[in-house]
C-alpha cells in the first residue's frame, strides 16, 4: 500500500478549491455560488488541519474552527443579502446583479 | 498726572471715540456734543503743558527729551519695542497745533456732516490719537505705528465724506502715503539691526539710536537717508512729490481738510527734523545732498506758486500754496543752521494756522453755496463783511505781512538761508510775491465788486460757532507775529541740539560726541555702555 | 523826559483809533468816528511836537540819536540763537521793538503827523457823503500807526513792519470803493509791485545783517563809519543797490512806478496823505537812513542819482499830456520823487529831505484841493470838463495857485528853495562829471512848470466846458476842507524859508539840522562828492545864474501853458497833438509801460496764443503738474493696474488652470476608459481576481 502523506491530503483541498472556483464564476444561481464559496473555505479548512498534522500542533486546527465560525457568518450575512435583493428583484440569477456600475 | 500728562493728552481723544461708540447713531445731537466735548477736553488738557514746559524750556536732559515717560523696550522687549513718550520744543509746538486745530476742525464739521455722523467723529477722534502719537512718540516702533493709524481715518474721511472724486483721491493718498511709509520701515529695520550690531541690543527707542546711526558709512547712510527722505517728501509734500495733495485737499471735507493741512503735512517736516537730520549728519551736510534739498525746496516755493495762480478752484489755490509755504519750511530745514531750523519749525506752525484758517474760509462758503469754482463768486464782501474781513486777516497772514505770523517764520527761514548761501534766499524772495499776487486776486474775484451771482445774494455772514472756529486761529496769528519771543525761546535748545549734532557729525566716520547741549552748563551725561539700553535720567527740574 | 520816554506811545494813538473802528465802528455816530479818529491823529502830532522838542534839548544840536527799546520783537531775547556772519563770526539773531529818534525822524514826524493831521481834518468834510466811513478812518489810522512805525523804527526789521503795513493800507485805501473792478485791481497792482521792491529790501536788509551782524541803524552806522570797509565795498553795494530796488517800490521809481497813477482810484484825501506826502517818501526816508552804507558804494549812489533823474523826467513827460486832474498829479509826485532820490544819489541827502519836507505840503495841497475841485464838479474829474472855476471856487483856486508856483519852483515859494538845492547839487557834484544829470532836472524843472500850469489854466481859466447840471452845482468846500487847504498854503510859501542857502543870505537851518545824521567820520576815506561844504565866492555866481536859469524855465513853462489853454474853450487842441502826433499818442498812453509789463510780467495779455509773465509761467506749470507730475502718478498706477491684470490672468488660468485644475482633469480623462471596466457583475470581479491569482502563481513558479 501507497503511505497516506500529507500530499494527498492537499491535493483533495485542492482539487475541491478548484470546483470550488469554478462554481463561484460559472454558476448562475447565487445560493449554489454561495455553496461553492462554503466549498471553498472547507478545502481551506482541509489544508489547514493537514499541515497541524504535519507540523504536529494545534494550529491549524485552531485557525480552521476559526474559519468554519466565519464561514458560518459569512453564510448567514450573504443569504440575509439574498433574501433582501430577492425581495427586490424577485430573481437570484447571478448575471442580474450588476447594479454597481458606472 | 504730572508725569502721565502725555499719555492723557494723548489717549483724551481716543477714550472719546470709545465713547461715541456707544452711543446710538440716530442721536446726531448727542454724538455732536460728545465729540466737541472730548475734542475741547483735549485742547484743554493739553493746555497745563504749556507753563509746564515753559517753565523747563532751558532745562538740559541727557536725552534731551522732556516728559518722559515709559523706558525704552518695556512694550514688546523681545524685539525692542517700547512705550516711550517724550516731547521737546519742536514737538511741543507742533502738540499743542495739534490739540487746537482738532478741536477746530471738529467745531467746524457740526453743521457740514449728516450722513454717518457717528463714524465719522469716531474716525476723527482716532485721527487725533494719531497725530499726537507721532509727535510723542520717542520709539520707532510706537511712532510707526501712530503713523500708519493716521492713514486709515485720513482715508476713510476722504473717501466716505468728500467730494465727486472722493474715491480717487483718496485711494491715491492712502497708497502714494503707504508707499513712503514703507520704504520708512526699511529705513528703520536698517537702523535697528545696525543698532545691535553696534551695542549688540535690540532696541527701536530713538535716544538710543541717535547715538549708533551717525556712525554708518556714508556709502550706506546715503541709501538709508533716501528712503527716509521718500517717505517724508511724500507727506510734505515736496516737488515732485506733491500731486496727492491737491486731490486730497480738494476732494476732502472741510475739517479734514484743515487737519490734513494744519497737522499730517507737518509730519512730514517733523520727521526730517527729528530724524533724517540727527541720523545722518554727514549725509544731510554733504553739499550735492543739500543743494538737492534746497533745490526741491526752492522749485516747490516758486512753482507750487505759480500753479497756484493759475486755479479755478478755490480749495486746490490754497492746496497748491501748501506746497509752496511748505517749501519755505524744507527750505528752512536743510540751510541746517539754527535760523533756518527755527523758522522752519516756526513757519510749520504759522503754517497750520494760516492754511487751517484758508479752509476753513473756503469751507464756509462751500457749505453755503456747494460749489468752490472762483467764477462762481464774486462781490461777497456786500454779503458777508464780517467773512470777508477775517479772510483778509489770514490772507494777510498767510502771505507774510509783518505783525502777522507769516511774517516771523519766513524771515528767520530767509535769514537762515541767506547766511548759508545767499543764492537760496534770492531765488526764495520772489515767492513772497508771488503769495501776494494769487492771494490777493482770489480776493478780489470772491469778495470784491458787486454780486453778480444772483445766487450769492442771500448768503448769510458768519455764525457764531463758525466766528469761534477762527478766533484762537487770529489770536495765535496776531500773537506770534506780535510777540514771538516766547516760541523762539521754546525752540532755541532743540535746535541748537540738533545744529550740533550735524556739526560734529559733519565729516564722515568722525565719532560720534556725547550730546552737547549750547551754552548753559550741560548735565552730566548717561554714558553709553554695549548693555545699558537707555535710562529715563531726568534733569533737576523735570518731571519725577 | 516824559514823551521821549514814551515815544512809543505816538504810533500807538492812531493803532486804538483803528482798533476802535475795527470793533465798534459799525455802531458808532460820525460824530464819534471823527472823535476817535481824527482825535487820535490831532493827540499825535501835539504828542510828537513836545517829543521834537524834548529831544532838541536832550540832543543840544549834536544830533545825537534817542533810542528807546521796548521789548525783543524777533529773537529769542538770549545770546543762543545766532547765525554765521560773512566772515564767520556768530552774531544774535535780534530784531528790537525798538524806537529811534535823530533829526531826520524828528523831521518826518512832524510833517507827518502836521499833513496826516491836516488831512484827516479834510476827510471830515471830503467823505461825509461817502459809505463806509468808519472803514475809512480804519483805515486811515492803520495807514498813520504804519508810518510812524516806519519812521520812528530802530530797526530795519522794525521799519519793515511800517513799511509793508503802509504797503497793506495803500492796499485797502485804494481800493476802498471796492465795488469798481478798476479800484481793487490798482489795489493789487499797488500791492503786488510794492511786494516786489519788499523782495528787494528784504535781500538788502538781510545783507546788511549777515555783513555787519546787526538790523540797528546805531550799530550799522558806527560799523560803516569805522572807516572798517572800503568805499565802493562789493558787499555793502549789492546791499545799497537791494535796499534801493525797496524804495523804487515804495517810492514809484523806475520801473516800479506803474501802481502810482492807477492808485488815484482811491479817495482823494488818500492820495493826498499817501501818495504825495508819506507813504512814498518812506523810499526816501529809508535812503537817507541808509545814506552810511550808500556812501560806502558809489556806484550805487550813482545808480540811485540816474534813475531818479530818469524817472524825473519820465513822469513828466506822461504828465503833459493827461487829462484826469488827479493822473497829472500822481506823475508829478513820481516826478518829484524822482528830484529827492536824484538828491540822495548825488550825495546831497539834506537837500532830498527838505525836498521831500516842502513837497508834503505844496502836493498835499494840490491833491486836496483838487479833491475840492472834484467836490464841486460833482464827481468830475476830467480836465476837459471843467474850466472857468476861479471865481465859484475862490478859495480852492487860491491855495492851488500857490501850490502850483511852488512846485514849479518859483521863489520865494517853498519849491524853489528846494528844487533848486537839489539841481545846484547835481551840478557840482562829482568831479564835474554830473551837469547831464542837471540838464535832466533842469528839463523836468520846465516840464513841471508846464503841465501844473496848463492843470491851473484848464481847470480855472477858459471857457466852461462842464454840462450844465453840473453847472449849477458849483460851491465851495465847507471849512473842514478849504481849512487845511489855506494852511498848507501857508506852509508851502514859508517851509522853504527853513532851508535858505548860503548863497542868498540864509543860514540854511534845516540843512544844519540834519548835518550830524549825514556827517562822515570816515578817517581815510574821502567821499568824492562832499556836498555840505559851504561854497566858496567863486561858486556863489555859478549857483546863481543856475537858480536864474530854473527860475527862467518855470515861468517859460509857465508861459506858454497860458498861450495854450488860458482861453480853452470846448474842443481845445493839445499843443502836442497838434505838432507830433505819434508823440502825443505814445505820451498819452504812457509809453505803452503798463501794456508792455501786461505782456512780459503778469501775463494777463496774451501774445497770439502764447501767455507769458507770471501767469503764463503759472498755466505751463499747472499744466506740467496736471498732465506731466500728475499724469506720471496716475501712469503707475496704470501700470500697476496692468500688472495685476496681468497676475489675475496668470494666476486664473496659468497657476489655478494648470496647476491646479490640470491633475483634476487629467484624473477625468483618465477615469473614462477606467470606467469601462466596471459591469457590476460580481462573478466577472471573481474571475479577474482569480486570474491575478493565477498570473502571480505563474510569474513564481517560472522565477
Amino acid at each position: 500500500m501507497v503511505p497516506i502523506t500529507t500530499l494527498h491530503y492537499l491535493v483533495v483541498a485542492a482539487a475541491l478549491f478548484v470546483l470550488g472556483v469554478i462554481g463561484v464564476l460559472t454558476r448562475r444561481n447565487v445560493v449554489i455560488v454561495l455553496m461553492s464559496i462554503e466549498l471553498i473555505l472547507n478545502a481551506v479548512n482541509l489544508n489547514l488541519v493537514a499541515f497541524s498534522r504535519m507540523w504536529g500542533n494545534l494550529h491549524g486546527q485552531l485557525f480552521a474552527i476559526f474559519i468554519v465560525v466565519d464561514a458560518a457568518a459569512e453564510a448567514a450575512v450573504g443569504l440575509g443579502i439574498l433574501i433582501a435583493f430577492f425581495r427586490n428583484r424577485e430573481t437570484i440569477n447571478v448575471d442580474e446583479i450588476d447594479l454597481l456600475k458606472w | 498726572m504730572q508725569s502721565h500728562i502725555l499719555s492723557i493728552i494723548l489717549f483724551t481723544p481716543l477714550v472719546g471715540a470709545l465713547v461715541l461708540l456707544f452711543v446710538p447713531k440716530e442721536n446726531k445731537g448727542a454724538i455732536r456734543w460728545i465729540a466737541n466735548i472730548f475734542s475741547l477736553g483735549g485742547f484743554l488738557i493739553s493746555l497745563p503743558l504749556v507753563p509746564m514746559f515753559w517753565a523747563q524750556r532751558f532745562e538740559v536732559t541727557p536725552t534731551h527729551f522732556k516728559f518722559l515717560e515709559g523706558t525704552p523696550n518695556n512694550w514688546i522687549p523681545s524685539i525692542g519695542a517700547g512705550y516711550n513718550l517724550g516731547i521737546d520744543g519742536i514737538s511741543f509746538l507742533l502738540i499743542m497745533l495739534t490739540t487746537l486745530l482738532g478741536w477746530i476742525s471738529i467745531l467746524s464739521s457740526w453743521t457740514a456732516i449728516e450722513i454717518r455722523v457717528k463714524e465719522y467723529y469716531v474716525w476723527f477722534l482716532v485721527l487725533q490719537t494719531g497725530m499726537l502719537g507721532v509727535f510723542m512718540a520717542l520709539d520707532f516702533f510706537l511712532f510707526f505705528v501712530f503713523w500708519e493709524a493716521m492713514l486709515v481715518p485720513m482715508y476713510l474721511l476722504i473717501g466716505i465724506w468728500g467730494g465727486p472724486r472722493k474715491l480717487y483721491a483718496a485711494i491715491k493718498f492712502f497708497l502714494y502715503t503707504l508707499l513712503g511709509s514703507v520704504l520708512m520701515l526699511l529705513g528703520i529695520l536698517f537702523l535697528y539691526f545696525h543698532h545691535h550690531t553696534v551695542t549688540g541690543v535690540f532696541t527701536f527707542s530713538i535716544p538710543e539710536l541717535y547715538k549708533t546711526a551717525p556712525l554708518i558709512p556714508f556709502h550706506t547712510a546715503i541709501w538709508l537717508f533716501v528712503a527716509f527722505f521718500i517717505g517724508f517728501a511724500i507727506k510734505v509734500p515736496m516737488f515732485p512729490f506733491h500731486t496727492w495733495l491737491p486731490d486730497a485737499h480738494v476732494e476732502a471735507p472741510t475739517a479734514g481738510s484743515v487737519i490734513l493741512a494744519g497737522v499730517l503735512l507737518k509730519m512730514g517736516t517733523y520727521g526730517f527734523v527729528r530724524f533724517s537730520l540727527p541720523f545722518f549728519p554727514a549725509v544731510v551736510s554733504h553739499p550735492r545732498v543739500q543743494s538737492w534739498m534746497i533745490g526741491l525746496s526752492l522749485v516747490g516755493i516758486i512753482y507750487g506758486a505759480l500753479v497756484s495762480l493759475m486755479q479755478k478752484d478755490m480749495k486746490k489755490l490754497v492746496a497748491y500754496s501748501s506746497v509752496s509755504h511748505l517749501g519755505f519750511c524744507t527750505l528752512g530745514i536743510f540751510t541746517l543752521n539754527s535760523m533756518g531750523l527755527t523758522g522752519s519749525v516756526l513757519q510749520q506752525i504759522n503754517h497750520g494756522i494760516s492754511t487751517g484758517a484758508l479752509f476753513l474760509i473756503v469751507g464756509i462758503l462751500y457749505e453755503r453755496r456747494h460749489t468752490r469754482e472762483i467764477a462762481e463768486y464774486g462781490g461777497i464782501s456786500n454779503v458777508m463783511p464780517l467773512y470777508a474781513t477775517i479772510t483778509m486777516i489770514m490772507f494777510l497772514s498767510s502771505m507774510g505781512l509783518p505783525l502777522l505770523n507769516g511774517f516771523v517764520g519766513e524771515f528767520t527761514i530767509l535769514q537762515g538761508a541767506f547766511t548759508a548761501n545767499w543764492k537760496w534766499a534770492a531765488w526764495a524772495a520772489p515767492g513772497v510775491v508771488l503769495a501776494a499776487a494769487y492771494l490777493l486776486w482770489l480776493y478780489q474775484r470772491v469778495f470784491f465788486g458787486t454780486v453778480t451771482n444772483p445766487k450769492n445774494e442771500k448768503l448769510h455772514d458768519l455764525t457764531p460757532r463758525e466766528i469761534l472756529t477762527f478766533v484762537p486761529l487770529i489770536i495765535m496769528a496776531l500773537w506770534i507775529g506780535v510777540y514771538p519771543k516766547p516760541f523762539f525761546q521754546i525752540l532755541e535748545q532743540p535746535v541748537n541740539q540738533i545744529v550740533q549734532t550735524i556739526h560734529d557729525n559733519s565729516n564722515a566716520n568722525a565719532p560720534v560726541n556725547a550730546q552737547v547741549a549750547p551754552a548753559p552748563a550741560p548735565q552730566a551725561l548717561a554714558v553709553v555702555g554695549p548693555k545699558v539700553v537707555g535710562t529715563n535720567v531726568a534733569g533737576p527740574k523735570a518731571s519725577n | 523826559m516824559f514823551f521821549l520816554n514814551h515815544i512809543w506811545l505816538i504810533p500807538l494813538f492812531p493803532a486804538f483809533g483803528a482798533a476802535m473802528m475795527f470793533f465798534f465802528g459799525r455802531r458808532l455816530q460820525k460824530a464819534t468816528v471823527n472823535a476817535v479818529c481824527v482825535g487820535a491823529v490831532v493827540f499825535a502830532f501835539l504828542f510828537a511836537c513836545f517829543t521834537v522838542v524834548e529831544y532838541t534839548h536832550f540832543a543840544h544840536g549834536t544830533g545825537h540819536p534817542f533810542e528807546k527799546i521796548v521789548y525783543t520783537w524777533l529773537g529769542s531775547g538770549d545770546a543762543h540763537l545766532s547765525f554765521l556772519k560773512k566772515d564767520g563770526t556768530t552774531a544774535q539773531f535780534n530784531a528790537d521793538a525798538g524806537f529811534l529818534l535823530d533829526p531826520l525822524s524828528s523831521i518826518w514826524l512832524l510833517f507827518v503827523t502836521g499833513v496826516g493831521m491836516l488831512i484827516h481834518i479834510y476827510s471830515v468834510g471830503y467823505m461825509a457823503h461817502e459809505g463806509g466811513y468808519y472803514r475809512f478812518f480804519g483805515y486811515m489810522n492803520l495807514f498813520m500807526f504804519s508810518m510812524l512805525t516806519l519812521i520812528l523804527a530802530n530797526n530795519y526789521m522794525l521799519l519793515f513792519v511800517g513799511w509793508e503795513g503802509v504797503g497793506l493800507c495803500s492796499y485797502l485805501l485804494i481800493g476802498f470803493y471796492f465795488h469798481r473792478k478798476s479800484a481793487s485791481d490798482a489795489a493789487n497792482k499797488a500791492f503786488i509791485v510794492n511786494r516786489i521792491g519788499d523782495a528787494g529790501f528784504i535781500l538788502g536788509a538781510l545783507t546788511l545783517s549777515w555783513y555787519l551782524g546787526s538790523f540797528r541803524f546805531t550799530d550799522i552806522n558806527t560799523l560803516a563809519r569805522s572807516g572798517h570797509f572800503a568805499i565802493g565795498d562789493p558787499v555793502l553795494t549789492a546791499a545799497a543797490l537791494l535796499l534801493f530796488v525797496g524804495a523804487c517800490g515804495k517810492s514809484a521809481q523806475l520801473p516800479l512806478y506803474v501802481w502810482l497813477p492807477d492808485a488815484m482810484e482811491g479817495p482823494t484825501p488818500v492820495s493826498a496823505l499817501i501818495h504825495a506826502a508819506t507813504m512814498v517818501t518812506a523810499g526816501v526816508y529809508m535812503v537817507a537812513r541808509s545814506n552810511a552804507v550808500f556812501v560806502l558804494a558809489p556806484t550805487a549812489m550813482k545808480t540811485v542819482a540816474i534813475i531818479g533823474a530818469l524817472t524825473a523826467v519820465f513822469a513828466a513827460s506822461i504828465g503833459l499830456v493827461q487829462n484826469d486832474i488827479k493822473r497829472v498829479l500822481a506823475y508829478s509826485t513820481v516826478s518829484q520823487l524822482g528830484y529827492m532820490f536824484l538828491a540822495l544819489g548825488v550825495g546831497a541827502f539834506a537837500a532830498g529831505v527838505f525836498h521831500v519836507f516842502t513837497h508834503a505840503f505844496f502836493k498835499a495841497l494840490l491833491f486836496l484841493g483838487s479833491g475840492s475841485v472834484i467836490h464841486a464838479m460833482s464827481g468830475e474829474q476830467d480836465m476837459r470838463n471843467m474850466g472857468n472855476l476861479r471865481g465859484r471856487i475862490p478859495t480852492t483856486f487860491k491855495t492851488m495857485f500857490i501850490a502850483t508856483l511852488a512846485i514849479a519852483g518859483i521863489p520865494p515859494l517853498a519849491g524853489f528853495f528846494s528844487k533848486d538845492e537839489i539841481l545846484w547839487q547835481a551840478w557840482r557834484s562829482a568831479d564835474g562829471g554830473f551837469p547831464y544829470l542837471w540838464l535832466i532836472g533842469f528839463g523836468t524843472a520846465l516840464m513841471t512848470a508846464f503841465y501844473m500850469a496848463r492843470l491851473i489854466f484848464l481847470t480855472f481859466y477858459g471857457q466852461p466846458r462842464m454840462s450844465h447840471e453840473v453847472e449849477h452845482h458849483i460851491h465851495e468846500s465847507p471849512k473842514s476842507m478849504t481849512g487845511p487847504l489855506v494852511v498848507l498854503a501857508i506852509c508851502s510859501v514859508c517851509a522853504g524859508w527853513l532851508g535858505v542857502p548860503a548863497s542868498l543870505g540864509g543860514t540854511n537851518a534845516f540843512g544844519k539840522f540834519l548835518e550830524p545824521v549825514f556827517a562822515r567820520e570816515v578817517a581815510a576815506s574821502v567821499a568824492p562828492a562832499e556836498p555840505q561844504e559851504p561854497a566858496g565866492e567863486e561858486h556863489r555866481g555859478l549857483e546863481w545864474t543856475l537858480m536864474l536859469l530854473s527860475v527862467g524855465a518855470a515861468v517859460v513853462g509857465g508861459g506858454w501853458a497860458y498861450g495854450h489853454y488860458a482861453n480853452a474853450g470846448k474842443d481845445y487842441p493839445e499843443p502836442i497833438a497838434v505838432k507830433a502826433p505819434p508823440l502825443y499818442t505814445v505820451l498819452y498812453n504812457k509809453w505803452f509801460v503798463d501794456e508792455a509789463y501786461d505782456y512780459a510780467f503778469t501775463g494777463r495779455r496774451k501774445i497770439g496764443k502764447i501767455r507769458l509773465g507770471a501767469m503764463g509761467a503759472g498755466e505751463a506749470s499747472s499744466w506740467f503738474d496736471a498732465k506731466i507730475i500728475d499724469g506720471a502718478v496716475n501712469d503707475v498706477g496704470w501700470v500697476t493696474r496692468a500688472v495685476a491684470t496681468l497676475s489675475t490672468w496668470w494666476d486664473k488660468w496659468i497657476i489655478d488652470g494648470v496647476g491646479v485644475n490640470g491633475p483634476a482633469i487629467l484624473a477625468r480623462m483618465i477615469s473614462y476608459p477606467a470606467r469601462l471596466f466596471e459591469w457590476g457583475l460580481v462573478q466577472w470581479y471573481a474571475l479577474v481576481m482569480v486570474a491575478g491569482l493565477l498570473g502571480f502563481g505563474v510569474y513564481y513558479v517560472w522565477k
